[in-house]
Order: structure tokens, then C-alpha cells, then sequence
């Protein structure tokens, strides 16, 4: 026999100790059932869980605003949200405009920001056509002085600062990302242009704009900087820079490529039309004086908002805070009690309906129960649209149920009942709907309990009432449980029956979600409706565990 | 730094080599989305049959998703996978589809076909142009039908919009549509404000709930519909009196189906319907794709389509080459809307108008409606 006095771990016959061997040998197992798993693993994961998630971030995810105007958005900080913002953030506007307006990004920042504030979204629009305009008057007046300034390559040189001059990395790679933020793509490379460190300490604007350009240039129209005239934009930034009392005095001192030339434009800078960007945003849309347009735009430019969520429970955001909707535009409180409470009468009917059903199936002889089985079954396997278009057919005012009224003599012809289009017509069509998914449940719930309880109740002295009561109905308690989960929780997310026959007192707020998703386009307020939706259901199953215990749901 | 530019410019040089080759190269396939119905029907027997007699070889594949083309089209560019090379929508939607980007901008002049006579595309199609993205196909307008044996004996059938909010001398449910474009402009023009001022009025807290109580007097007794094909359903079931939809639908019911249904043009709400690009589509793709619009917004197609289906074809040179209906062999340009005799008295929708408010006024209209 073994040595009993070895005290050290039991060892298995390789000599390795036998706990390690046996986890091991486990660690197979679980890898062998983790990998029978994996695709359906996978396929949850990559089909259903990320696209919730994802859809679940748009509800608070707002960084449009700051990647279409960074500038405009941080020279708006400092705006204490009374009158107009001052002349610079105008001027950081048009420069932002701008480069939105070549990138055809300037309307969908317009059209994010209309789902808050009436309008803005033709104010981007109109103003985005007008921006190459504006340029183009300083354009002309300083071309007419000197004509080198319309040459692309004369530009490169100036602003590059010539070959082998010392350039400024910074303010590349910010312009890049700039680009990278507004179009939501990355960008590697080299772009042929390093803004010339010297240049930029002078012409901080043009070199600012210049850089824009290149970066735009190869990125976006995959052309050679050198070979492209500038676009617009450089035009007011240099003369802003040239305006600068400083810059004459700085360029008295350079002597990189066309310093001769911006001395004489510096010299003539009088001459030229002054640069006020706010003028000419305001002539082309006289909305940009409008301080509600602003506080919008000051309110939802940080990247993360709850703006989404307010509007989902009929609030709003302010620069006040947060206040209530009007009266006139509150819905979607209306709807989700609507629907909660709508959902509750379909799960009730159900159980009513369905109980009597499942009973009998149960108690026939499986032959008979098969065919009752068939004819619940049937209706499930008929298209939904089959179903509800049908109950159109048997409940509108010249429909069957009516017709049979009225012959019965039991309605006035003039009076038909109304039974389409409202509420009754939702219940009893999404009723019938879901009824298979409450009777199963309830059906195999009912199966397993034995005949004989109610027997023995009965001979013990209890009557039918009292023997089905107290014996046979709290053994049926889980079926009702699982077909109430099942029917509620379907009837709360249902799109298509209300929408059909539900008229405008029927509809859910299933058909707002589809409305915000499909038409309106504002995939993040239809997000935080959806996540408001899911977190109800959430807290309805939680509360239902506590009442009714999870355990105690049983679908056979 | 000049080494880079030479192989920047080398490489830009053979970028546009390239796109120049592959471009006579056009794909053999495209996927047209459009409305499904008569509607799809008459485009393919008016476009796509001759255009494939003209090139065999070419595959279409239709798919009938222009309800929902702009959150797939938006889904679709998201995910970076853009299978549809040719969308049918409305106006409103290809303005929208045009400001999130996803449509591409076009040069009407470059990128369609000149009229017979010469006149270039963009003076042919005119003030429909309504987006750079759009390319008209058809004016259609939303209008009233009514059953004419439910009109109460010894009363003039109905001739002005403002029948539909008089229900003393029409009794009777109404079918309109779900949404506040139209309805509320119809509201209002019948509250007494003039055509002119609609828009003005619209644009004031007032004037919303004007338009809202002008309907109000008749909002129990109307049926709201969000499919196009509910309206004829309803009047041919005798559910409604009259209802608003889109006059072909009407003239399907009246024509094609001999239901006791009669139009009434007054104040019928144009709108368009046409072609959009997607954007960011490969050039391949892109070139058939724009061999296949030229062919089929040129003028004699236009015309052609009328001979299915009763919408006005949105090029003026179009016109007078309306001919007979296809099968019923009946003269199509008295069904047209765009017919003096039916376009007497005509709302014209502001788009741009609507871009703006849209989301607000739904919202009050909604609203309204769930109260």
C-alpha cells in the first residue's frame, strides 16, 4: 500500500502535483465548451450587443460641434451669452465656416443643430454658399495691388519660408487633426508643406489659413500644394494680419521669400476694404445677429450632451439651465405612459384570454389538444401585417363586425361604432397578436400538474372554487409569469400594429423611435428614447424578481 | 522636400491616370432604389427597358426601399459600404440627403442631356432644380379625392379645398396625412390668411395655433394616413368621404379601377420626385450610373413615363410629347397636374421653408395630435 507518512501534496503518476494536473486538465474542458460556444458568442456580441452600444452612445454623443467650428467654440467661451459674441468669434466662424463649407460638412452641423433651434440649419446652409464670396473681395483687392499674390507658387514659397527654412510642426499636425476631426477619417502622410516657423510668428492668420489649405489639398482633393492657387480664405486672414500694428514693424526685419512684397502690401494696407468678417456673415444671413441662434451653439458645443436625454422626458436645455418644454411640445411623456399603461391592459387581456385556453388544452386528451394546439398555433404562423390588416377589414366603421351590427338591428346605420384608428383597436388587434406567445407558456406550465391535486383537493371537502383556487392556480402562477414577461415585453417595443391601426390615440412610443430613426434623421434623440425604453423594461424585470421571483418563471 | 514633390506630383499623375482608364470602364451592374408600385413599374418599362435594349450585357437590380433611403443611405455611408448607385426621392428628402453629404452634388448641365431644341438642362428643368443634388423626374402633387355618390343629394360636389373643413354641407370622415406639411397650410388658407402670407404666418407661435384650431374643427372626424395607398383604400370602402394622397394613386382608383371617385384639384400641393446620386461611389459605378441618368432624364423618357402613370414629367420640353395612357389607350394630359385645367388654384410647397421647421412643427404636431 502507499506510504501513509508522506505529508507533501498528492502527487499525480507524472510526478506533478495533483491539483495542478487535475485544473489542467479543466482548463481543456472550459477551452473545449468557451470554443463550442464562440460562434454563437461571436455572433451575439458582434450582431447585437455592438450595435445596441453603439446606438445607446449616440444618445449623448455630440461632438460635432466642436470638430466643425474649434475655433469659433473656444473664442465663444469667453461670451457671457448676452447680445452678439464679439468680432472674433465671427472672425473665428468664417475661417471655420470655411474649411466646413469645402468639406460639405457645414449642413450636417446645421441640420444637428435645427433639432434644437428652428432655422439654423438654412442659416448654414445659405451662409455656406456665400463664404468663397466673402473671400473673394479681399481676394481681388489684393491682386489688383500685386498680381504675385493670386500665384500658387509664389504662396508656397512665402509661407513655407523657403527651402530649408526652420518650420513649425505644430501648427501642421494641428491643422491635420483639424481636418481628421472634421471629416472622422485619419490622415498619414507627408503633405509636401511645412509651415515656415518664422512666417507664422508674422502672419499668424494666413499661415493658420494657408496650412488649412494645403492639408485640404492633399488630403481631400489629392492635389499638389505648390501647383494650387490658395483657396479664399487666405486672403481676409492676411490682411487681418497686415492690419496688426505690430506686423509692419516685424516685417521691416524679414527677409524670407516675398517679404519685399508683403512690405509694399503692408504699406498700401490702407487702401485695401477693411476685413469685418462679421459684415459679411451678417449680409449673407442676418440670423447670425440672433442671440438664441448662439446659445444654442454655445450650449451644445461641449463633445458629450444631455441634451438628448432632456428631450426625450419634454425638457430642454437653456443657457438658463434646464427647464420644462412648452406645453404645446410635450409628447413623449404622454407616449411612454401610454404606452406602459396600453401594454399593461394587452398583458391582462391576454391572461384572460389565454388562461381558460390553456386550461383546456391541458385537461383534453392529447389528440384533442393537438388540434386546439393547431389552431393556436395558426395565427402565429400568419404574417403580422396579415393580421392586422385583417382586424382593419373586421373592426373599421364599413367593416364586418359593423355590418353584422347594424343588420342585427343592433346599431343605427348612421351610427356606427368607431373601433379603428384609437385605442380599442390597438388593444384588441396587439391582444390577439400576442396571445400564442401567453398561451404556450401557460400550456406547458399547466401540463405538468397533475389531475389528481384537484381530486384529492375535492375529496378532501373542497369545492370546485376553492379546489381550483387553492390547489390548481398558484401551480399555474410561473406559466403566467413567463407569458406575462414575454407578452409585456414585446407589447412595450411594438411598432407596426399601432402604427396601423392605432389612429393618434393608439400609437406608441415605439413609432416616435422609427419616426426619429427613418425620417427625421435625429438618430440621437430616437437613441435616448430607445435607452429610456430599455431602462424601463430593465426596472419592470428587476421589480418583478423582487415580486414575483425570477425563479419561479417557468416556460414548461 | 523636392523629392517629395516629385513623387507626390508622379503619384497624383498616376491617380488620375488611373480614374481616366477605369472610367471608360463603366461597372455592368447597378442597383436602382425607387418607390416599388405602378410608380417603379412605369420608370422600368419608361427607363430601364430601353435602356437596356440600348446596352446588353447590363444588369438591374431594383430594390424598393425609397421610403427609408435616407437613414439607409446615412447607414450605409457610416458603415463605408454604399451598395445603391441610383435612389429615387422626393425633394425634401434629396435636400437632406445633399446638407448630411450623402447625396453627390451635380452640374446639371454637364451631367444631363440638352433638350431637342437645344435648351440646356438647367433652363429645361427650371425652378425644379431644387437641390444641386436632385435631378427631377416628376411634378406630382398631394390633392383631394371624393366619393361622388356620397355627396348629400341636392349639393354641388366639392370644389374648393375649404370643403374638406365644412362638414355641414359635407358630412363625413376625412382621410389626411399624418404630418403638418400641407395640412397646415391648407388650415390656414382656409381660416381667411392669404397664399402670400401661409409661410409668414406659419413662421409665428400664433400662426401655428391658428393652422392647429382651423384643423381642430375637424379632427374627430379624420383619418390619419402614412402610406400613400390607405386614402383609395379608405374612399373605396366608403370609410371616408374625401381624402388627400397622390393624384396617380387617385387616378388608379378612377381609371384603373372604375371606383365612384372623383378629383378635386383645388389648391393640390406640388412636390417633387426625382433621382439622387449617392455619394463616394466607386468610378466605375459612378460612370454607368451616369450614362444611365443622362438616358433616362432626357426629354423623350420624361414623356414617356406619362404614358404609365399620371405625373407630370418635370422637364418643360417634356410636355407636348404627353401622350395616350399605355394600356387603357385614354389622353394622359387631363390627369396631369400640371394640366391649366387642374392647376388653376395650386399650393406651392416652400422646401426650404420646410427644412427649417420641420422637426419644431412636428413636434407641436404630434403634439397636437396626442392630445
Amino acid at each position: 500500500m502507499s506510504d501513509t507518512t508522506h505529508t507533501g501534496p498528492v502527487l499525480a503518476a507524472d510526478g506533478t502535483p495533483l491539483k495542478r494536473s487535475l485544473r489542467r486538465a479543466l482548463r481543456a474542458q472550459k477551452l473545449r465548451a468557451l470554443a463550442l460556444i464562440a460562434p454563437l458568442l461571436i455572433f451575439v456580441l458582434l450582431t447585437f450587443i455592438a450595435p445596441i452600444a453603439d446606438m445607446l452612445f449616440r444618445s449623448v454623443e455630440n461632438q460635432i460641434v466642436g470638430r466643425t467650428l474649434p475655433m469659433t467654440v473656444e473664442e465663444l467661451r469667453d461670451w457671457d451669452g448676452e447680445g452678439t459674441p464679439a468680432d472674433s468669434v465671427y472672425r473665428a466662424l468664417y475661417f471655420d465656416l470655411f474649411l466646413a463649407a469645402e468639406g460639405k460638412e457645414h449642413t450636417k452641423l446645421g441640420s444637428r443643430l435645427n433639432y434644437e433651434e428652428s432655422g439654423i440649419s438654412s442659416m448654414f446652409r445659405t451662409t455656406g454658399r456665400d463664404v468663397d464670396n466673402i473671400g473673394k473681395v479681399y481676394q481681388k483687392a489684393i491682386e489688383k495691388v500685386n498680381p504675385a499674390f493670386g500665384e500658387g507658387a509664389f504662396w508656397y514659397d512665402m509661407m513655407s519660408g523657403g527651402q530649408g527654412a526652420e518650420g513649425n510642426g505644430t501648427l501642421l499636425s494641428n491643422q491635420i487633426g483639424r481636418l481628421e476631426g472634421l471629416e472622422s477619417k485619419t490622415f498619414t502622410g507627408d503633405i509636401g508643406f511645412v509651415p515656415g516657423a518664422e512666417i507664422y510668428k508674422i502672419l499668424p492668420n494666413a499661415t493658420r489659413a494657408y496650412t488649412a489649405f494645403a492639408a485640404f489639398t492633399v488630403f481631400m482633393d489629392e492635389d499638389v500644394v505648390a501647383e494650387e492657387d490658395p483657396w479664399e480664405a487666405v486672403y481676409p486672414a492676411l490682411l487681418l494680419d497686415l492690419r496688426e500694428p505690430a506686423t509692419t514693424a516685424a516685417l521691416a526685419g524679414y527677409q524670407g521669400p516675398g517679404a519685399q512684397e508683403l512690405r509694399d502690401l503692408a504699406a498700401q494696407a490702407d487702401t485695401l476694404p477693411p476685413v469685418d468678417l462679421k459684415a459679411a456673415l451678417v449680409e449673407s444671413n442676418e440670423d447670425w445677429l440672433r442671440t438664441e441662434y448662439w446659445e444654442v451653439i454655445k450650449t451644445y458645443s461641449p463633445p458629450y450632451t444631455t441634451g438628448y436625454f432632456l428631450n426625450a422626458i419634454d425638457m430642454e436645455k437653456t443657457t438658463d439651465g434646464i427647464a420644462l418644454r412648452a406645453d404645446d411640445e410635450r409628447i413623449y411623456g404622454i407616449l411612454f405612459k401610454r404606452t406602459m399603461f396600453m401594454s399593461m391592459v394587452i398583458t391582462f387581456s391576454c391572461i384572460a384570454l389565454g388562461y381558460p385556453v390553456a386550461w383546456i388544452m391541458s385537461n383534453l386528451p392529447a389528440r384533442s389538444a393537438n388540434l386546439l394546439m393547431i389552431l393556436v398555433l395558426l395565427p402565429f404562423w400568419t404574417s403580422l401585417l396579415v393580421r392586422t390588416s385583417a382586424w382593419k377589414i373586421m373592426l373599421q366603421q364599413q367593416g364586418v363586425i359593423n355590418d353584422v351590427l347594424v343588420w342585427l338591428g343592433l346599431v343605427a346605420d348612421e351610427s356606427r361604432l368607431v373601433m379603428i384608428n384609437n385605442q380599442f383597436g390597438t388593444i384588441v388587434a396587439m391582444t390577439h397578436i400576442l396571445l400564442p406567445f401567453m398561451i404556450l407558456p401557460m400550456y406547458s406550465v399547466m401540463q405538468t400538474i397533475p389531475q389528481t391535486y384537484l381530486r384529492a383537493a375535492k375529496s378532501l371537502g373542497a369545492n370546485n372554487w376553492t379546489a381550483f383556487w387553492r390547489v390548481y392556480f398558484p401551480q399555474s402562477v410561473p406559466g403566467i409569469g413567463a407569458g406575462s414577461i414575454l407578452v409585456f415585453i414585446l407589447a412595450i417595443g411594438y411598432y407596426i400594429t399601432p402604427e396601423i391601426v392605432g389612429g393618434t390615440t393608439g400609437t406608441f412610443i415605439s413609432n416616435r423611435i422609427a419616426y426619429h430613426i427613418s425620417t427625421s434623421l435625429n438618430w440621437g434623440l430616437g437613441a435616448a428614447l430607445g435607452s429610456i425604453l430599455l431602462a424601463v423594461v430593465m426596472v419592470l424585470y428587476y421589480a418583478y424578481d423582487k415580486i414575483v421571483g425570477i425563479d419561479n418563471v417557468k416556460l414548461g | 522636400m523636392k523629392l517629395t514633390k516629385t513623387l507626390l506630383a508622379t503619384t497624383a499623375l498616376t491617380v488620375a491616370a488611373g480614374t481616366a482608364v477605369t472610367a471608360q470602364d463603366m461597372a455592368d451592374s447597378m442597383t436602382l432604389v425607387s418607390w416599388g408600385g405602378a410608380y417603379q413599374a412605369s420608370q422600368v418599362k419608361a427607363y430601364a427597358e430601353p435602356y437596356l435594349a440600348a446596352n446588353p450585357g447590363v444588369t438591374i437590380t431594383w430594390d424598393e426601399s425609397s421610403a427609408e433611403a435616407v437613414a439607409k443611405l446615412r447607414a450605409m455611408n457610416e458603415a463605408g459600404n454604399v451598395t445603391w448607385d441610383l435612389v429615387d426621392a422626393v425633394a425634401s428628402d434629396s435636400m437632406r440627403l445633399c446638407d448630411e453629404g450623402l447625396a453627390m452634388e451635380l452640374d446639371h448641365d454637364e451631367v444631363l442631356a440638352a433638350a431637342p431644341d437645344g435648351t440646356s438642362a438647367s433652363d429645361d428643368f427650371g425652378d425644379l432644380l431644387v437641390s444641386d443634388c436632385f435631378v427631377p423626374q416628376i411634378v406630382y402633387s398631394t390633392t383631394f379625392g371624393y366619393r361622388t355618390d356620397l355627396v348629400p343629394e341636392g349639393v354641388e360636389p366639392p370644389s374648393s379645398i375649404c370643403d374638406v373643413f365644412d362638414l355641414a354641407k359635407y358630412p363625413g370622415k376625412r382621410a389626411l396625412q399624418k404630418r403638418p406639411i400641407d395640412n397646415l397650410e391648407w388650415a390656414l388658407y382656409c381660416d381667411g390668411v392669404a397664399k402670400d402670407d401661409i409661410y409668414p404666418t406659419l413662421g409665428t407661435d400664433a400662426g401655428v395655433n391658428q393652422a392647429l384650431a382651423k384643423l381642430g374643427t375637424i379632427k374627430d372626424q379624420v383619418v390619419w394616413w402614412s402610406a400613400g395607398a390607405e386614402t383609395p383604400q379608405l374612399l373605396a370602402d366608403g370609410e371616408v368621404f374625401m381624402g388627400s394622397t397622390y393624384n396617380g394613386r387617385l387616378f388608379s382608383a378612377i381609371a384603373e379601377q372604375n371606383q365612384p371617385i372623383a378629383m378635386m384639384w383645388d389648391m393640390q400641393s406640388f412636390d417633387l420626385d426625382g433621382w439622387i446620386v449617392p455619394a463616394g461611389l466607386p468610378a466605375d459605378r459612378k460612370a454607368r450610373v451616369m450614362d444611365f441618368l443622362k438616358f433616362a432624364t432626357d426629354t423623350q423618357r420624361l414623356a414617356d413615363q406619362a404614358a404609365y402613370i399620371s405625373y407630370g414629367p418635370a422637364r418643360d420640353s417634356s410636355a407636348s410629347l404627353v401622350g395616350k395612357h399605355a394600356d387603357l389607350g385614354i389622353d394622359m394630359a387631363p390627369h396631369m397636374p400640371t394640366d391649366p385645367a387642374n392647376a388653376g388654384n395650386v399650393h406651392i410647397y416652400d422646401y426650404e421653408w420646410w427644412a427649417d421647421n420641420r422637426d419644431d412643427l412636428n413636434a407641436k404636431f404630434q403634439a397636437w395630435l396626442a392630445q
